[in-house]
């Protein structure tokens, strides 16, 4: 029996595999997309939603922001109602707690204004307005209207669906062992242990798993894990926390090359009612271990932005690992090297935002078209000058698993 | 910094409190934390001063021990610290911080060990059914700690049902108390005992305890149904009956068996579940039970698979008081031998050893037993409500399977947020599972919190640098 034949293979049911599939289809393609787990069982079912603009200074990260922002606007509206994913235009608010960091802030968005960002200053007055809770005293802050939310799991999963309903195949809880290639060292399927599936295209969508799909691919991609950790409060009244509210120091921290712990709340309500603060920045491998130091500084950082969350209840933490290459942009598109394989992994704290754009990109490589945006900032092949593989080793890339006990390393 | 405990202890129920005493018998420090006002777990209960029971020990055997312990408590070197819930347990430089939360108020409180022992016991079991949130329908084990310690009885007219030994103790109780029980609805069969027949004959006092149920029962003429389910409660302001229907051996209803039996409250549970947050956090290893939950792996000396931490009683797998006693008193002299080379007496850990594998042998042949057939999702309709905190149907769960390509508890958790809410899938992880087609036991849960944590004892916590340069 021959499967009908496929125009490509995803590798990934994440926002980025789903999204991929999603817009795939609807240029008429007919793709298979496999994960080894469930849909949004990778890093999106640890991420936290926000579709920023705020925090990305004028380049290509920002330029795919800005038309992912447009894409998420119009998929809010196309999906269907039932598949809830919880769209919310709701608005950054980004603060600077004092006249050094708030002149800082300044030249910041005056950048990305000239950019096609939409930032307003607003001075403590209209700050009390804006976020009632919010500490007194701080400078002041910019407002960022093209900041929105969605529910990172829900989202993925509508993709999917309309994926789905316009004839992907979509495969779950299959690994993919191999990426087949063929005399001539194209492309020519994936293989599963429920056999294998063949198309002339393969995408890889693996999120921070990125570089071993390449390996299997015989090429290279540095993608390392980046730890994040969230809290989770108990629900609270609506209105409470109104905007995406973060303090400037996030800015620096996205671009940080440091390995140690960096933390800068973003702070936001639900629809449901829970509160959540995120994330944390650390490079440590993948270890799940909790860390209460990140606790302390994202409780810290909350409550010193809303004092009444001090007496409320954190009833949950997670956390996830980032996918994140060198110079912080992630790699989408052809890669020269293996010809028919794409990549569209990497996007580390920025994903779920970026997932639309990057659907889109891919999709343009599978049919041919014209891109919407330049990929050329976003090559995969860009880190092969900087030298052999082993370069991008990672001391803190080590398997999953506890660090070892107090009694054991004394 | 005052220097770490040798040991500290978490949960005074019978495992956690045997541990705590021995231990400090032996000479070591020990600190007792529990989140309960007063010592004795889910097992040793007080009535609450004001109702000023004359005989709590009435309700309660091995009363005599319990307060023997009691008084050792409170003359034998153990810091007890009472109201004191641990929500997580982590690496320090060269010793364990159990950080917790205390009183009403939450304050913060960290207590540093060279070693831990996790005593944390188990929680009941619900499955979900029609009707299963209306007043009056209380769990059963919780209706026997109402009683045990308020003497207060759920309705008049009690049916008890779901699954487990429990059921005939917390029957026998009620019954004692004045309630009327209709009828007690086992979904398993007692029979099945009968394949592990030489496990339940060296245990004598199981089976002499089983009679006396059998017998208070009986003399008033309450019906033991099993192979039996309640499939539904019925009522407006509260219950006012249950539906019994007849299982096949896989818990699926029997059509057309179903009937109406009036009642005014409604005990029903399935077992209990070990308690596993801190372990899971640490990285403990666990196995799953032969009644489809999960319990902490440990060596012959309780040991769990992270060296310095070991367990005992109910979080190893459930097994009723005694064992968690006997596991407690082995766990104390192990670590008393692992930290302060004191030497074992050859005789009593022979002992110990031998009534440990007894109970063992006799609690697995019971948990096989009761072990919860698949079919029992069946009796779910599309409107039962499963996640009680998050009010998620059995209808969303099925939605989110079958349309949105979930098939585990995290995926079905993530699309319609059965879990999420404050018991953090506790009560609903099972049910949850079992809809989303899984084979038998959920994955282990990982709650790194272990209970909720206000924002401000968080943010207090004493920052890293200055822990590594204590
Ligand atoms: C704490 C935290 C907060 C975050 N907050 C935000 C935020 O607010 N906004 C934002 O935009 N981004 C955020 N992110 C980042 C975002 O979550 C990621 O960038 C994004 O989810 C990546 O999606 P993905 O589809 O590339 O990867 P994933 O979701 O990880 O998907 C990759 C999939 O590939 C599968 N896979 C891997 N290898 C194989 C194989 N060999 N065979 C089959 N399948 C395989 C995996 O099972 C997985 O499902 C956050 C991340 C973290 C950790
Ligand atoms: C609701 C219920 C009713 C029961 N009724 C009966 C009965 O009638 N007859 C019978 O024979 N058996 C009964 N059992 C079973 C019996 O209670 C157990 O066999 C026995 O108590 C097990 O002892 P343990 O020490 O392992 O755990 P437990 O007695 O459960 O003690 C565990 C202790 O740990 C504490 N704890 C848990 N986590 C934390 C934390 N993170 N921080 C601080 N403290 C913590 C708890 O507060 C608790 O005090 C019942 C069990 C339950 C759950």
């Amino acid at each position: 029996m021959s499967a009908p034949s496929l125009d490509a293979v995803i590798v990934g049911a994440g926002v980025v595999g789903a999204a991929c599939a999603y817009y795939a289809t609807r240029a008429g393609l007919s793709v298979a997309v496999v994960d080894r787990g469930p849909v949004a069982g990778g890093t999106t079912g640890a991420g936290e939603g926000n579709l920023l603009v705020s925090d990305k200074e004028p380049g290509p990260e920002l330029e795919l922001a800005l038309l992912s922002t447009r894409l998420w606007r119009e998929l809010a509206a196309a999906l269907p109602p039932e598949d809830a994913v919880e769209y919310e235009p709701k608005g950054g608010l980004v603060l600077a707690p004092d006249e050094t960091a708030l002149t800082a802030l300044r030249a910041f968005a005056a950048g990305q204004c000239a950019a096609g960002v939409e930032a307003r200053e607003v001075d403590e007055h209209e700050l009390a307005h804006l976020e009632p809770e919010l500490t007194k005293g701080l400078a002041g802050g910019f407002h960022y209207p093209q900041d929105a939310q969605v529910q990172p799991a829900r989202a993925a999963a509508a993709l999917l669906r309309a994926a789905r309903s316009r004839g992907a195949l979509v495969r779950l809880g299959e690994e993919v062992t191999a990426v087949l290639t063929g005399p001539h060292g194209a492309v020519r399927g994936v293989r599963t242990p429920r056999g294998e599936l063949h198309a002339p295209a393969v995408v890889n969508a693996t999120g921070t798993w990125g570089g071993r799909l390449a390996a299997l691919a015989g090429t290279r991609l540095p993608v390392l894990p980046r730890r994040g950790f969230v809290l989770v409060t108990e629900p609270l009244p609506p209105g409470l926390i109104r905007h995406k509210v973060y303090a400037a120091d996030y800015i620096a921290d996205v671009a940080s090359d440091s390995a140690a712990l960096q933390s800068s709340a973003v702070v936001e309500g639900t629809p449901a009612g829970p509160v959540l603060i995120g994330a944390t920045r650390e490079r440590v491998g993948f270890d799940r271990t909790l860390s209460t130091e990140a606790l302390r500084r994202l409780a810290g950082q909350a409550t010193a932005l809303f004092p009444r969350l001090a007496d409320v209840h954190a009833i949950r933490t997670y956390c996830g690992f980032r996918p994140y290459l060198p110079d912080h942009l992630p790699a989408i598109g052809p890669d020269p090297r293996v010809p028919g394989l794409h990549h569209a992994c990497g996007h580390e704290g920025a994903g779920i935002g970026l997932a639309p754009a990057t659907g889109l990109l891919v999709t343009a490589a599978l049919t041919g078209d014209e891109p919407p945006v330049g990929a050329w900032p976003f090559r995969p092949e860009r880190f092969d000058s900087r030298g052999p593989a082993d370069d991008f080793s990672d001391p803190f890339d080590r398997p999953d698993g506890p660090p070892p006990s107090p009694g054991a390393r004394t | 910094m005052t220097p770490p405990v040798d040991l500290a202890v978490v949960g005074a129920g019978p495992a956690g409190l045997a541990a705590a005493v021995r231990a400090a018998g032996l000479g070591l420090s020990v600190a007792l934390l529990d989140a309960g006002e007063r010592p004795g777990g889910q097992f040793h209960r007080y009535p609450a001063p004001g109702l000023r029971a004359a005989r709590p020990e009435a309700l309660h055997h091995g009363w005599r021990h319990f307060a023997r312990r009691l008084r050792q408590l409170e003359t034998g070197g153990v810091t007890y610290l009472p109201r004191h819930h641990v929500w997580t347990v982590a690496r320090g430089d060269g010793c364990w911080l159990l950080h917790a939360v205390v009183g009403p108020d939450e304050t913060p409180a960290t207590v540093r060990a060279r070693a831990v022992l996790l005593a944390t016991g188990a929680y009941e079991r619900q499955l979900p059914f029609p009707g299963w949130t209306l007043p009056g329908v209380v769990g059963a084990g919780g209706a026997q700690a109402m009683l045990k310690s308020g003497l207060v009885l759920p309705g008049r007219r009690v049916v008890v049902a779901g699954s487990g030994p429990l059921l005939l103790a917390v029957a026998a109780s009620l019954a004692a108390a004045g309630a009327r029980v209709p009828a007690v609805v086992e979904a398993a069969d007692y029979r099945a005992y009968g394949r592990s027949l030489p496990a339940v004959l060296r245990t004598p006092a199981k089976l002499a305890e089983g009679a006396r149920y059998g017998g208070g029962l009986l003399r008033r003429s309450t019906r033991l149904l099993t192979r039996h389910a309640v499939t539904a409660a019925h009522g407006t302001a509260r219950v006012e009956a249950v539906t019994v229907t007849r299982l096949d051996d896989h818990w699926r209803p029997v059509p057309g068996t179903g009937r109406r039996v009036p009642c005014d409250a409604l005990a029903v549970g399935h077992g209990l579940v070990p308690q596993l947050d801190l372990a899971v956090g640490l990285g403990c290893a666990t196995r799953r039970t032969a009644d489809d939950t999960h319990a902490l792996v440990v060596d012959a000396d309780q040991a769990t698979t992270v060296p310095g931490i070991w367990a005992a009683g109910e979080s190893c797998g459930i097994g009723g008081a005694d064992l968690a006693l006997t596991e407690g008193e082995i766990a104390a002299d192990a670590v008393a031998r692992t930290l302060h080379d004191v030497p074992a007496d050859p005789r009593r850990h022979a002992a110990l050893t031998r009534r440990r594998t007894r109970l063992r042998a006799f609690a697995d042949a019971m948990a096989a037993a009761h072990r919860p057939g698949p079919g029992w999702a069946d009796w779910l309709d599309d409107a039962t409500e499963v996640c009680r905190c998050e009010e998620v149907t059995a209808g969303r769960v099925r939605e989110a399977v079958a349309g949105y390509g979930a098939h585990d508890t995290r995926t079905v958790k993530l699309l319609t947020r059965a879990g999420m809410g404050w018991c953090q899938g506790r009560m609903c992880g099972q049910a949850v599972a079992r809809l989303a087609g899984g084979e038998g036991a959920a994955a282990v849960e990982s709650r790194p919190l272990s209970c909720p944590v206000p924002l401000r004892p968080l943010a207090q916590l004493p920052p890293e640098a200055e822990e590594f340069r204590a």
